[in-house]
């Protein structure tokens, strides 16, 4: 009897969620033992405000990722799956170690809070944001585009935004030369 | 075609991304500027409020250096305002060297990743190769073999050297030392002879992949490496004749462009230009990768933050890099130079000509690639400009969902504005030599 | 006066030939580096490989006293008319080496934001394959333009197109190619 239950056991424990961790009211995810911190957009600035007096005092990288077609990732229940995510690595200097904000922000409405006022180091990360994914982040003071020109149309990072590849032309030299 | 060619046609104005005139500029604006973008709780820093913006409109001139000048590194481009020599506020401009290459790198296979990556900073390509390699190595969840992690370290340290040596060069030629440039290179060309022996390479190696390393050692390799560091240590003395002690280069370089350290973490700066500023933070030391725990080196921190202090700490971190390749001489294990996995290392040349399971497993993984689970990992390293990071995202696909570079010198060119305020023209060349930006990790 | 009053040595050509002669003896480059192949092109003026060698060692930083523009590296959408306006500053006659694949071609980077050769831009003379060159393709590139300055292959060409800086020489004048030679009056005879 025992022998036969214990896999179903096993499986039961493994397909139940493991214990929800939270830190700030936020969901704390394990990827690959890194630590990732689920923000819920109307908390963003509160919770990194209160990760940076915690001592996370260097806002290492601020990225996105467009998951237009990928939309099946997998995300712990409670937590809106949207088209963008704003990915923030947060550093502490003195008790070395990182953690990873990670923000659903909508395909409607893709904008933020920018963090510019905690951590002036994210500026030009937060234009190059804007730039090539196109999300706007609100109460920057510069927000414009930082890699591409000033007319430039779209922003090429996003998944339905082409690759703008040429096709490879075969030329013959000409003549004259 | 027709689309390229009308653009190219447009003018070379980038309109909203230039600094602007004082007359269309709202106050706020130009205290932040003047302020050089910093607002600091604990006030260390300017207050906004205490900047004065009383200049007269007809005293001031905007000056454009860049993109293409002969010291702004490539194709940096620097708007400065200026009244008669001091610089009021700047604004770097960049994206002059965008290449698209995240872009790039989610249309090729984890296995041609490198190529792409090691194309961004042009003087520390291995970096970029490493940090790469290790972000698809935590998402397949391999260990590498330890004589290519040992391998990995020691042509890391080759690779700072040789980019310290190009920025001793530069350096020296920014300010006027025009023979530094040449002794600088000479010395460069040492340490890209072993690469070129190593890799078949000079440049943009793709050496160092997921998995291991592309080849091994080339025999002999203890006698080259230990003969170019026994060459290298006494030139480095001579860089102390010529620049360190030289009362010129003391003066253009000391007390320009300081910041402190709040300053530095306020803005993420890393690497020298944060260490200049007395923060003893290194990644090889504090968060360490690879095996530089199990090797002696020491970290080089600044007091000032000066130019002169980053001069400082890249010739020392030469030195320091030095003693580690010694180190790794008398480390380096026997063994695979890459992980002995099916399933991400292609089958050896000679099994390839016998066996037809070789062949078409290797045509496999050059065709398809290999997938990699569903994931997203942040790795960093200690690049030679600071804090390389890779940010890596699997759909579970042979090709990155998203593929983000966190550049050192893209973030750390935010403290330009701060170094070069109330400075002179001519020191702006020096502050942004210190910086040592390289333009194509900059805009990727 | 005649020629045999003449204490020195003299040697008689056409003017033509002098020029190119000169021409080709003192190309000063216009220190254009955007990417890694700027680094080699650097390296290329440094000790080991000594650009000195070929007269071209004066990098200018002003477009307009260069005569040739290696392009080092790849040329971005924001960077092409940045790059045809230094073109444009720079003085007749001009060369343009177009260095490594991204700029001869847009090597692998076949997106959004780089110009696919920077043909498409300003004309090129010399094309130097690899990526990046090494030095040595570089100064094989270098002395290809050596040659056909000499030749006046790309003059005549200039001529014949009006390739270049959109400039249209007189088709009145005589062919600078041509076997029509103009003869230097060296000393005239009494």
């Amino acid at each position: 009897m025992s022998t036969t239950d214990a896999p179903d056991q096993a499986e039961v424990e493994s397909e139940a969620p493991p214990p929800a961790e939270e830190r700030h009211g936020c969901l704390v995810l394990r990827s690959l033992g890194q630590e990732v911190l689920l923000v819920p957009r109307d908390r963003y600035l509160d919770v990194i405000g209160a990760l940076k007096d915690e001592g996370y005092a260097m806002c290492i990288d601020v990225t996105a990722v467009d998951y237009l077609v990928h939309g099946s990732r997998p995300l712990p229940p409670g937590i809106a799956v949207e088209r963008f995510e704003v990915v923030v690595n947060l550093l502490s200097l003195e008790s070395p170690r990182r953690v990873r904000l990670r923000v659903q922000v909508p395909a409607t409405d893709p904008s933020l809070p920018s963090l510019f006022d905690l951590y002036p180091g994210s500026e030009a990360m937060e234009r190059e944001v804007f730039d090539l994914m196109g999300i706007r982040f609100i109460d920057h003071p510069d927000l414009t585009r930082i890699l591409m020109p000033e007319d430039w149309e779209g922003h090429p990072l996003r998944k339905d935004y082409s690759m703008g590849r040429v096709p490879v032309q075969f030329k013959h030299p000409p003549a004259t030369r | 075609m027709t689309d390229t060619s009308s653009r190219l046609t447009a003018e070379t104005s980038e309109g909203a991304q230039e600094l602007v005139s004082r007359a269309e500029t709202t106050p706020a604006e130009l205290r932040r500027e003047e302020g050089a973008t910093l607002r600091l709780p604990e006030g260390v820093a300017l207050d906004p409020g205490d900047v004065s913006i009383e200049v007269a409109e007809d005293e001031t001139m905007i000056i454009n250096m860049g993109p293409q000048h002969p010291s702004t590194h490539g194709v940096l481009r620097v708007m400065m305002e200026l009244e008669g020599e001091m610089v009021l506020r700047s604004k770097p401009v960049i994206g002059y060297l965008h290449t698209g290459m995240e872009k790039t790198g989610e249309d090729l296979m984890y296995m041609q990743g490198g190529t792409n990556v090691t194309r961004m900073d042009y003087l520390a390509p291995l970096f970029n190769e490493l940090v790469f390699s290790m972000a698809v190595e935590q998402l397949l969840e391999i260990e590498v073999p330890e004589r290519s992690t040992w391998i990995r370290m020691l042509m890391c340290e080759l690779n700072r050297m040789s980019s310290h040596l190009l920025f001793m060069a530069t350096n020296g030629m920014d300010l006027g030392a025009v023979s530094m440039m040449i002794y600088g290179w000479r010395e460069r060309e040492l340490v890209l002879s072993f690469f070129e022996k190593t890799t078949g390479l000079r440049m943009n190696h793709n050496y160092i992949r997921p998995g291991g390393v592309a080849a091994d050692l080339p025999s002999g390799w203890q006698e080259d490496v230990a003969g170019l560091c026994d060459k290298i240590m006494p030139r480095l003395d001579e860089y102390d004749d010529l620049l360190t002690g030289q009362p010129i280069f003391r003066q253009r370089t000391e007390g320009v462009g300081v910041i402190t350290g709040e300053q530095a973490i306020a803005l993420s700066a890393t690497g020298p230009l944060l260490r200049s500023a007395g923060v003893a933070w290194d990644l090889r030391r504090s968060m360490p990768y690879l095996h530089y725990d199990q090797v002696d080196f020491d970290v080089v921190v600044g007091s000032y933050g000066d130019s002169f202090d980053r001069y400082a700490i890249r010739l020392n971190e030469i030195r320091e890099s030095i003693r580690i390749v010694r180190q790794i001489i008398d480390l380096m294990p026997e063994g695979d130079y890459r992980i002995q996995d099916k399933k991400v290392t292609p089958p050896p040349r000679g099994r390839i000509d016998e066996s037809m399971e070789a062949l078409i497993h290797h045509f496999k993984l050059f065709t398809e690639g290999f997938k990699v689970p569903e994931g997203e990992v942040y790795v960093a390293v200690e690049s030679p400009r600071g804090e390389l990071g890779c940010y890596l995202v699997s759909d579970g696909s042979a090709k990155p969902y998203r593929l983000h570079i966190r550049g050192p010198s893209f973030v750390n060119l935010q403290a330009l504005p701060l170094l070069m305020r109330g400075g002179m023209v001519a020191d702006a060349v020096a502050v942004i030599s210190s910086i040592d930006p390289v333009m194509g990790e900059v805009d990727r | 006066m005649g020629l045999e009053d003449l204490n020195h040595n003299f040697l008689t050509g056409t003017l033509e030939d002098l020029v190119k002669w000169a021409r080709r003896n003192s190309v000063w480059p216009a220190t254009f580096g955007l990417a890694c192949c700027a680094m080699e092109m650097m390296a290329t003026g440094a000790a080991n490989y000594d650009i000195s060698r070929f007269g071209m060692e004066v990098f200018r930083a002003s477009p307009r006293q260069a005569d040739l523009m290696i392009v080092a590296g790849r040329v971005s959408q924001k960077m092409a008319p940045v790059l045809r306006q230094v073109y444009d500053q720079m003085m007749e006659p001009k060369w343009v080496i177009s260095m490594g694949v991204c700029a001869s071609s847009g090597g692998m980077f076949n997106n959004y934001a780089i110009v696919q050769g920077v043909d498409q831009v300003v004309p090129v003379d010399v094309y130097a394959p690899g990526c990046p060159p090494g030095p040595e393709t570089l100064l094989h590139a270098i002395l290809t333009l050596h040659e056909k300055i000499r030749n006046g292959e790309i003059t005549r060409r200039r001529h014949e197109t009006g390739a270049g800086a959109g400039l249209q020489l007189d088709a009145s004048l005589p062919d600078r190619g041509s076997s029509e030679r103009v003869n230097v009056p060296v000393g005239t005879p009494e």
